[in-house]
C-alpha cells in the first residue's frame, strides 16, 4: 500500500493553488489538501507543509482560465470560500478533469464532482445575496456606517463591488465576527481590515456611538415593517423560510422593541 | 422632522399601501453615476419578509390616503371611516434616503389615493421622483403608480424619473368594475397604460439611433388584479392577463387575493379566507405562459374554465394530454422537456448541457435535481426500469397526490373530500 501524501496550506486561496502547483510537479493523482488548522496526525500518510508561492499560484490559475469559462472560474472560487471540510479535495479533482478536457462549451452535469461544485458556489452565492438582502448599517458619531455579519461562508470578498458601487457617497464597514476581519470603504476604495482590540466592534460599543438621529431610524422602520404586514394571510412556515431564524440577529427590525 | 408625527404618518401610509403586492427592484439597470447614492444594475434583493411571508425590497408608502373616489374594494374609499394624514414631498425624500443608505430598501413605490384630481396627484408624484433624481443623485428603484386619468404629459415626465410605472386594473371584468368603482372609467385606467407603453416603443426606437436618449421607464409597466371579489372564473382572469401582456407589453401581472377589509354586500363578507393557493395556482400559471412555452388556451379553454386547486397548472396539462407522454430524456427537445411535470427551467437547462456528454440514466437526473415523484411517469432514460403501467389520468393522479407532500395538504383533509 502506498502511502498518502497531505499537503497542508494557510487557509488562502493562492496557498490552495500552490498546492495544486506541487501535486502536478511531483505527479500526485490523489493527494489530500487540508488547512494546517485543521492537521490531526494519521499513521500512514506523508505529511507536507505547502508554502504559499503566489508565482506559482498565478500559474495555475493562468492555466485554468485557459480551460474554463467565467462561469466556472467564478464557481470554482465560490467553492473554496465555501470553506467546507474537504472541499479541496473536490476542487483538486475539479480541476484536474478541467485541464484534461477538450474544449466543449457545455457542462457536464452527469459529472458528481463538477455538479457538487455547482451545487456548492450555488449555497455560497446564496448566502452572499443574503448578506447584501440582510446587513443592516449603524450610523456612528465618526460618519461611518457599520454593520457586522457572521455568515455561514466566507462571503466578505465577493461583497466588495456590490456595496462600493452602491454607496458610493458614504463610508462603511462590513465585519465579520467570526472570521475577525472587515471591509471598510474610505470614500475611495476598500480596504481589508483588523482590529486589535476586538471588543471595539462590540454591539454594546457600537450603540453607544450611535449618531443623534439613528435610533429615530430604526424605530421608523420597525414601525414600517410591523405596517406592512397583513394579519390575515399570516404564514409562519414561509416567512421562516425566506427569513430563516439565524439571520434575525442582524435585522433591526426583528430586534429593535 | 419631528419623529413622533412622521412615524404616525409612516404607520397609517404604509398600512394602506400594504395591498399592493408588486415587490419587484430589478431591471432598472441605473448604474451609481458621479459617486451618487444607489445602484441598481443586479438582480432585485428582498432586504426583509413580513410575518405572511411576503417580501419586503421597496418602501411602498401612500403619499396621502385622502381620496375622492369610492372603490368598495378599497380601503382608502371616501366612505371609509378612517383616520387620514398625508406626507411632504420632502418627507418621503428624507425618509427613502435615510432607509436606502442603512441598507434597509432598495428604493420607493410610491402610491397615493387620488385628491382633487388626477393631475393634481400624479404631480406630486413625479415631483418626488424629480427630486430624488436630481437634488440627490438617487439611482435607486423608483416605481410610481399611474393615477388613472393623468395626462399624457405627465405620464411623460413619469417616466423619465422612475424605473417602473403601474396602474392596477384591479377588477379582471369591465362589469365587475362598474358594479364595485363606479365612478371609476375603464377608459381611465388605459389611457396612461397606452401612454407608458407608446413611450416605451418610441424610446427603443430613437435608443438605436441616438445613445443619449433620456431613459424612460426601463423596469417596464406592470399591473394588478384582485381576485376572487366577483366570481370571475380562473379563465377570465388568466385571458385578461394574456391581454395585457400582449397589448400593453407588461413586464408583470400581479394577482392578489382578495382580503375582506370591509362589509359591503357586492363583496365576501369579513373573514372569508384570502384565497391563497387559488393565487398561487394562477402565478404558476403565469410563468407557464410567460417562461415555458405554454399558450393560454392549452392550459385554461372552454371545457376547463378554473385550475385544479390541488395539483400544480402542469401536471393537471399533462393528465390532460397524456398522450404526448413518455418523452425521452435524452433526445427531446427544450419545448418538450419544459413541458414535463416536475422539471424546472434550471434542470431543463442542467439537462441539455448533461446529455452532451453520456445519456443520462435516473441517477443523473435525481441528482441534477428533478422532481421524480411527478416526472418519473413521463419520461423514459437511459435504462430500462420505467414506468410501463398505461393508467388513466384519474389513477395517475391519485397515484401522484399519494406520494407528494404538499403544503397545501391542510386544505384537502377528508372533510373537503366531501365536495369532490
Amino acid at each position: 500500500m502506498h502511502p498518502q501524501t497531505v499537503l497542508l496550506y494557510d487557509g488562502s486561496f493562492d496557498g490552495f493553488l500552490s498546492c495544486v502547483f506541487l501535486a502536478y510537479e511531483q505527479k500526485l493523482k490523489h493527494p489530500i489538501i487540508r488547512k494546517q488548522s485543521q492537521t490531526h496526525h494519521e499513521l500512514f500518510t506523508i505529511t507536507e507543509c505547502v508554502i504559499t508561492e503566489e508565482q506559482k499560484a498565478r500559474r495555475v490559475w493562468k492555466g485554468f482560465r485557459k480551460k474554463a469559462n467565467a462561469t466556472e472560474r467564478r464557481d470554482f472560487f465560490k467553492a473554496f470560500l465555501s470553506e467546507i471540510k474537504g472541499v479541496e479535495n473536490t476542487l483538486f479533482r475539479y480541476m484536474q478533469n478541467t485541464f484534461s478536457k477538450i474544449n466543449n462549451p457545455n457542462i457536464d452535469f452527469s459529472n458528481s464532482d463538477i455538479l457538487k461544485i455547482s451545487q456548492v458556489a450555488r449555497m455560497v452565492q446564496r448566502e452572499k445575496h443574503r448578506m447584501e438582502a440582510f446587513v443592516r448599517f449603524e450610523l456612528l458619531k465618526n460618519n461611518v456606517y457599520v454593520a457586522t455579519i457572521s455568515p455561514d461562508f466566507n462571503v466578505l470578498p465577493l461583497l466588495t463591488d456590490h456595496f462600493k458601487d452602491r454607496y458610493a457617497d458614504q463610508k462603511w464597514l462590513i465585519f465579520d465576527t467570526s472570521r475577525k476581519y472587515g471591509i471598510f470603504y474610505d470614500l475611495i476604495s476598500v480596504e481589508i481590515i483588523t482590529f486589535e482590540n476586538f471588543s471595539n466592534i462590540d454591539s454594546k460599543i457600537i450603540k453607544k456611538n450611535y449618531e443623534n438621529e439613528e435610533i429615530n431610524f430604526q424605530k421608523l422602520w420597525h414601525t414600517y415593517y410591523k405596517n406592512v404586514n397583513i394579519v390575515s394571510r399570516k404564514n409562519t412556515k414561509l416567512h421562516l423560510q425566506h427569513l430563516p431564524k439565524r439571520y434575525w440577529k442582524y435585522l433591526t427590525e426583528k430586534t429593535i422593541h | 422632522m419631528s419623529f413622533d408625527r412622521i412615524e404616525e404618518k409612516l404607520s397609517i401610509l404604509a398600512d394602506a399601501a400594504k395591498y399592493d403586492v408588486s415587490c419587484a427592484s430589478s431591471g432598472g439597470k441605473r448604474k451609481n453615476h458621479s459617486k451618487g447614492l444607489g445602484n441598481n444594475t443586479g438582480m432585485g434583493i428582498c432586504h426583509s419578509y413580513t410575518e405572511d411571508g411576503r417580501c419586503v425590497s421597496l418602501l411602498k408608502i401612500l403619499l396621502t390616503n385622502h381620496c375622492i373616489f369610492d372603490c368598495a374594494y378599497c380601503v382608502t374609499r371616501k366612505s371609509n371611516d378612517i383616520k387620514r394624514a398625508a406626507f411632504k414631498i420632502q418627507e418621503v425624500v428624507d425618509l427613502t434616503i435615510n432607509f436606502y443608505r442603512r441598507n434597509y430598501i432598495e428604493g420607493l413605490f410610491l402610491s397615493s389615493g387620488i385628491f382633487k384630481s388626477a393631475d393634481y396627484t400624479m404631480e406630486r408624484l413625479v415631483a418626488v421622483a424629480k427630486k430624488l433624481r436630481l437634488e440627490e443623485n438617487f439611482n435607486g428603484y423608483i416605481h410610481l403608480k399611474s393615477i388613472p386619468g393623468a395626462s399624457d404629459e405627465l405620464m411623460r415626465e413619469a417616466g423619465l424619473y422612475a424605473d417602473r410605472l403601474s396602474v392596477n386594473i384591479e377588477i379582471p371584468t369591465i362589469s365587475g368594475l362598474q358594479l364595485l368603482a363606479p365612478d371609476k372609467k375603464h377608459e381611465d385606467f388605459i389611457k396612461p397604460m397606452e401612454k407608458v407603453k407608446n413611450e416605451i416603443i418610441q424610446y427603443k426606437a430613437e435608443k438605436k439611433i441616438i445613445k443619449s436618449t433620456p431613459r424612460y421607464a426601463p423596469a417596464g409597466q406592470s399591473t394588478q388584479m384582485i381576485i376572487g371579489a366577483t366570481g370571475e372564473s380562473d379563465r377570465d382572469i388568466m385571458y385578461s392577463a394574456t391581454y395585457y401582456y400582449k397589448k400593453y407589453l407588461m413586464r408583470r401581472v400581479y394577482y392578489s387575493g382578495y382580503i375582506p377589509v370591509l362589509e359591503d354586500n357586492r363583496l365576501p363578507a369579513i373573514g372569508t379566507e384570502v384565497p391563497m393557493l387559488r393565487e398561487n395556482r394562477l402565478y404558476q400559471t403565469d410563468w407557464l405562459l410567460r417562461f415555458y412555452g405554454f399558450s393560454v388556451s392549452e392550459l385554461l379553454n372552454e371545457s376547463h374554465k378554473n385550475l385544479e386547486l390541488d395539483i400544480d397548472p402542469k401536471l393537471s396539462w399533462a393528465l390532460r394530454n397524456l398522450n404526448l407522454f413518455p418523452i425521452d430524456i435524452n433526445t427531446a427537445d427544450k419545448r418538450a422537456l419544459a413541458r414535463v411535470p416536475g422539471i424546472g427551467m434550471t434542470s431543463v437547462n442542467k439537462i441539455l448541457q448533461a446529455r452532451k456528454f453520456r445519456n443520462l440514466d435516473w441517477t443523473h437526473l435525481k441528482a441534477i435535481g428533478i422532481a421524480l415523484n411527478r416526472a418519473q411517469y413521463f419520461i423514459t432514460c437511459n435504462s430500462k426500469d420505467f414506468y410501463k403501467k398505461e393508467l388513466s389520468a384519474v389513477m395517475l393522479k391519485s397515484k401522484i397526490l399519494k406520494n407528494t407532500n404538499s403544503k397545501y395538504n391542510k386544505f384537502f383533509n377528508q372533510q373537503l373530500s366531501l365536495f369532490t
